[in-house]
C-alpha cells in the first residue's frame, strides 16, 4: 500500500448526524493539489468542513501525517493545517497586514504579541501573494481578488503543511483566478504544501490538479488523475449536462447545436472553420462540415456543433466513398461556405469539391464577404 | 542587492508603521488618563458643598481638614466616584465582549435585555431578603444579578440559534428587557414601603449612596474578570475573523464561547447589582475607543475600553448630579443623551460603508 500523507477511510459527513456523503476513501500524497468538483449543493463544502474539523465527522477515520485527525488538539492541527473559507468576514478597523498576521496565532505567546521573526514571516507571506503594496489598507476596503490573496497569505503565514480552500476563485475575474491558482501551484511544488480545494471552474481544475475528486450526491463518483476524470461522459454524468457539450481536450463548454434540416455546407481546415461554426450556431442555423481530417482542430468543434461531419482518416488521401458522400450532401444544401482551406498532396481532391461548389453557384468565400455576412 | 534593499526598506516601513500605531495608542491612553484625572477632581469639588482643589488634595493624601469636608469626600463623593469608574469600565467591557460574541457592534447588555434580566432577579432577591432578614449582602446581589444575566443571555442564545438575522435578535433582546422590567415593576408595586424607596432609585440606575464595602466587592470581582478578559485578548482577536478561522488557528470554539458569555455576564451583573441598568454605555464606549485607537485589536481595545467607560460614566454621573442640583437625574438619562447619538451615527456610517 502506498504511503499516503493524508488519508480518509470510510469517512461519512453531514449535518446534525444526518449523512450527506458516505464512504469517502481518498489518499493524498504530500505536495499534491487535489480538487473537489461537482454540482452546486453536492457537498464539496461539507467534506472540506469535516476535514478542517469545523463539522463533526459522522463515521470513518481521517489520518493526517500518521495522526488520527480527531485525536489531535486544535492547537496542533493549527500548526499543520490552514484554511481559506467562503465566509465573508468583515473585521473592523484591521489592515490587510493585521489580517495576515493573525496567521501567526499558533506560534505567538499568551497575549499574541508578534516577535521580529513573526513580522518577517508575515512579510514573506505578503510577498508570496504579491500583496506588499496593500499591506496598510483597511481589509474591508479592498477588492475581491485582493481579499482572496490576503486570506491566502494569512494561511501561508500559518506555515501549514496542508491548505484547505473552499472555492477560492469564486467572485474573481479571470486574471485573478489565474494568479491565485499559480500561487497555489508554486507553493505546492516548491514548498511541498498539500492543497485540497473545491473549484467551480472545471477547466481550471483540470489544469492545476494532480488529482480530482468528483462529488455527486451521496458518494464520491470518481477519484483519480485528471486524465481519467475529464472525459466527456464522466463530466456530463457528474453535472447532469443535457443542454450542452463538454470538450475534455480544451476543457471548454459548448452550447447545444442547432437542430433542424441543415442547409449550409462549410468547407474549412486548420481552424478556419471555428469562427464560422460559432457564428452559425449563434444564429441557430444547422450546418454540415466536411471534409475534415479527424485530427483537424476544426473537426473537434464540428463534432459538437455541426449536424453532420464528413470525416476522413488522418494523413490519408480522400477516398472515393468519402468524396461521393460529401458531393451528395453538398448538393442538397442551399449554401456552401468556404472558410479557407489549405490544400496539400493528401487532400488534393478538395480542389475538385471546391470546383464543383463554384460551378453550382452556391459557393460563398468567407474571405470575400466577411464572417458577419455569412 | 536590489532585493536586499527592498527588504530592508520594507522592514523599515513596518517598523515606522508600528511606531506610528504605538504613538497613537499612547496618545489615546494619555488623553484618557488626563480626562480621568480632570473629571476626578471636578467630581470631588463640585456639589452642594464646594471644596477647593488644594483642600481636596490635602484631604485625600494627608487626611487633614475640616471633619465635615473629610466626611463629604471620603464618605460620599470618593466611593461614588470610584464606583462610577469601576462600573462604567465593566459595562463597556461587557458590551465589547458581547459585540465580539455576536459579531455585531450594536450588541450590548442593555439592548439584549441582559441588564433587565439582572435587574429583575436583583429586585426579587432584595425584596425576599429585606423582608426576612432586613438586610442583604453585596455578594448575594451580584450572584442574583449574575443568575438573571445568565437567564437573559441563555434566552438570547436560544433565539440566536434559530434566528440568524441580527435585527430580529435585537428585537428579541428588547422584548426580554420589557418582560423583565414588567416583572420588576410588578414586584415593586407590591413590595412594602421601605423597600420601594430603595428599589425605585436603584431600578432607574444611579451611582448614589455607594459604600466603601460595595467599592471593595465590586473592585475585586471586576478586577479579576478584567484580568481574565485581558488574557483572552488573543482568542478574541482570532474570533473577530469569524468562528471558522478562529478554530483553524487553534481556538477551542465551544470553550471560548462559554468563557466569553460568562465573563460578559459577570460584568453586566456586577454593574446591575450595584447601580441598576445603565443604557448605551456598552455600545457607545467600545465604538468610540476603537475609532480613537483606529484598531479593533483587543490587546489595546480592552484596557482602552475600560478606561474610556470609566471616564464616560464619571462624566455622566457628574452631570446627573450637578446640572439640576439638588435634583439628581437618572444615570441612564445622561448616558442616553450622550450615547444614543453615537449609536445612531455609528449605524449611519455602517450603512454608508455598505453602500460604497
Amino acid at each position: 500500500m502506498t504511503d499516503y500523507y493524508f488519508q480518509t477511510n470510510g469517512m461519512a459527513v453531514g449535518y446534525h448526524g444526518k449523512i450527506l456523503i458516505h464512504d469517502i476513501c481518498i489518499g493524498i500524497k504530500k505536495g499534491e493539489i487535489v480538487t473537489l468538483i461537482g454540482p452546486n449543493g453536492s457537498g464539496k463544502s461539507t467534506i472540506l468542513k469535516s476535514i478542517t474539523r469545523q463539522l463533526k465527522m459522522i463515521a470513518g477515520t481521517v489520518y493526517f501525517d500518521k495522526n488520527d485527525l480527531h485525536s489531535m488538539s486544535y492547537r496542533m492541527l493549527a500548526t499543520k493545517m490552514a484554511v481559506v473559507l467562503t465566509d465573508r468576514m468583515k473585521p473592523e478597523l484591521l489592515t490587510c497586514r493585521d489580517v495576515v498576521a493573525t496567521g501567526r496565532y499558533p506560534y505567538t505567546g499568551r497575549l499574541g504579541i508578534l516577535t521580529e521573526t513573526d513580522e518577517q514571516k508575515v512579510d514573506e507571506a505578503m510577498e508570496a501573494v504579491n500583496a506588499r503594496d496593500i499591506a496598510g489598507k483597511d481589509f474591508t476596503a479592498i477588492s475581491d481578488g485582493q481579499r482572496q490573496r490576503i486570506l491566502l497569505a494569512r494561511a501561508i503565514c500559518q506555515e501549514p503543511e496542508i491548505i484547505v480552500l473552499d472555492e477560492p476563485t469564486s467572485f474573481l475575474d479571470i486574471r485573478h483566478k489565474l494568479e491565485l491558482l499559480s500561487i497555489l501551484r508554486t507553493m505546492a511544488k516548491e514548498k511541498h504544501i498539500t492543497v485540497i480545494m473545491s473549484l467551480h471552474e472545471i477547466d481550471l481544475a483540470q489544469k492545476i490538479s494532480d488529482k480530482i475528486i468528483c462529488v455527486k450526491g451521496e458518494t464520491i463518483s470518481h477519484y483519480g488523475v485528471p486524465e481519467d476524470i475529464f472525459r466527456e461522459n464522466v463530466i456530463r454524468d457528474l453535472y447532469g449536462i443535457d443542454n450542452g457539450y463538454y470538450d475534455p481536450c480544451f476543457g471548454s463548454m459548448e452550447l447545444p447545436k442547432a437542430e433542424g434540416t441543415p442547409e449550409i455546407f462549410v468547407i474549412s481546415s486548420c481552424g478556419t472553420g471555428i469562427p464560422v461554426f460559432r457564428k452559425l450556431q449563434k444564429e441557430q442555423k444547422p450546418f454540415i462540415a466536411g471534409i475534415l481530417y479527424k485530427n483537424d482542430i476544426d473537426c473537434r468543434l464540428a463534432r459538437l456543433l455541426a449536424c453532420q461531419v464528413i470525416t476522413e482518416e488522418p494523413f490519408c488521401e480522400i477516398r472515393d466513398e468519402t468524396f461521393e458522400k460529401a458531393r451528395r450532401t453538398m448538393k442538397q444544401c442551399r449554401m456552401i461556405l468556404n472558410a479557407g482551406i489549405t490544400i496539400g498532396s493528401c487532400n488534393r481532391r478538395m480542389e475538385d469539391l471546391l470546383l464543383e461548389a463554384r460551378s453550382s453557384g452556391k459557393l460563398k468565400e468567407i474571405s470575400r464577404i466577411g464572417i458577419s455576412n455569412c | 542587492m536590489e532585493d536586499k534593499k527592498a527588504a530592508a526598506e520594507d522592514s523599515l516601513a513596518v517598523h515606522s508603521e508600528n511606531f506610528r500605531r504605538r504613538s497613537r495608542y499612547t496618545l489615546v491612553f494619555v488623553i484618557l488618563a488626563a480626562a480621568f484625572c480632570v473629571i476626578t477632581v471636578l467630581n470631588i469639588n463640585t456639589g452642594g458643598v464646594h471644596i477647593s482643589v488644594a483642600r481636596i488634595l490635602k484631604i485625600l493624601f494627608l487626611h487633614e481638614g475640616a471633619a465635615a469636608e473629610i466626611k463629604i469626600i471620603w464618605g460620599i463623593r470618593l466611593p461614588r466616584l470610584l464606583m462610577a469608574a469601576i462600573l462604567g469600565g465593566a459595562l463597556s467591557i461587557s458590551g465589547f465582549l458581547l459585540q465580539t460574541f455576536f459579531s455585531n457592534p450594536i450588541a450590548g447588555p442593555f439592548v439584549l435585555g441582559i441588564s433587565s434580566g439582572a435587574k429583575m432577579t436583583v429586585a426579587l432577591a432584595m425584596i425576599f431578603f429585606l423582608e426576612r432578614f432586613s438586610k442583604v449582602s453585596s455578594y448575594l446581589l451580584i450572584l442574583a444579578a449574575f443568575v438573571g444575566a445568565l437567564i437573559a443571555t441563555g434566552f438570547i442564545l436560544l433565539v440566536s440559534r434559530r434566528i440568524h438575522h441580527m435585527a430580529s435578535l435585537l428585537v428579541a433582546g428588547i422584548m426580554i428587557g420589557y418582560i423583565c422590567s414588567a416583572i420588576t415593576e410588578f414586584v415593586i408595586t407590591f413590595a412594602s414601603d421601605s423597600d420601594i424607596v430603595n428599589l425605585h432609585g436603584w431600578s432607574q440606575g444611579s451611582f448614589s449612596g455607594m459604600s466603601w464595602s460595595s467599592v471593595g466587592v465590586a473592585s475585586i470581582v471586576i478586577g479579576i474578570s478584567l484580568v481574565l478578559a485581558f488574557l483572552m485578548s488573543k482568542p478574541i482577536g482570532a474570533y473577530q475573523l469569524g468562528e471558522g478561522y478562529a478554530q483553524s488557528m487553534g481556538v477551542n470554539i465551544k470553550v471560548f464561547r462559554a468563557e466569553l458569555i460568562l465573563l460578559s455576564s459577570i460584568f453586566s451583573a456586577c454593574v446591575t447589582a450595584f447601580a441598576g441598568p445603565i443604557s448605551f454605555v456598552g455600545i457607545a464606549v467600545p465604538f468610540l475607543v476603537k475609532w480613537a485607537l483606529n484598531t479593533s485589536k483587543p490587546l489595546v481595545v480592552i484596557p482602552g475600553t475600560f478606561l474610556g467607560g470609566a471616564v464616560f460614566c464619571m462624566f455622566s454621573d457628574l452631570i446627573a448630579r450637578t446640572v439640576f442640583a439638588p435634583t439628581e437625574l437618572n444615570i441612564s438619562t445622561v448616558t442616553s443623551v450622550f450615547g444614543a447619538p453615537v449609536v445612531i451615527y455609528m449605524m449611519l456610517r455602517r450603512q454608508k460603508a455598505r453602500e460604497e
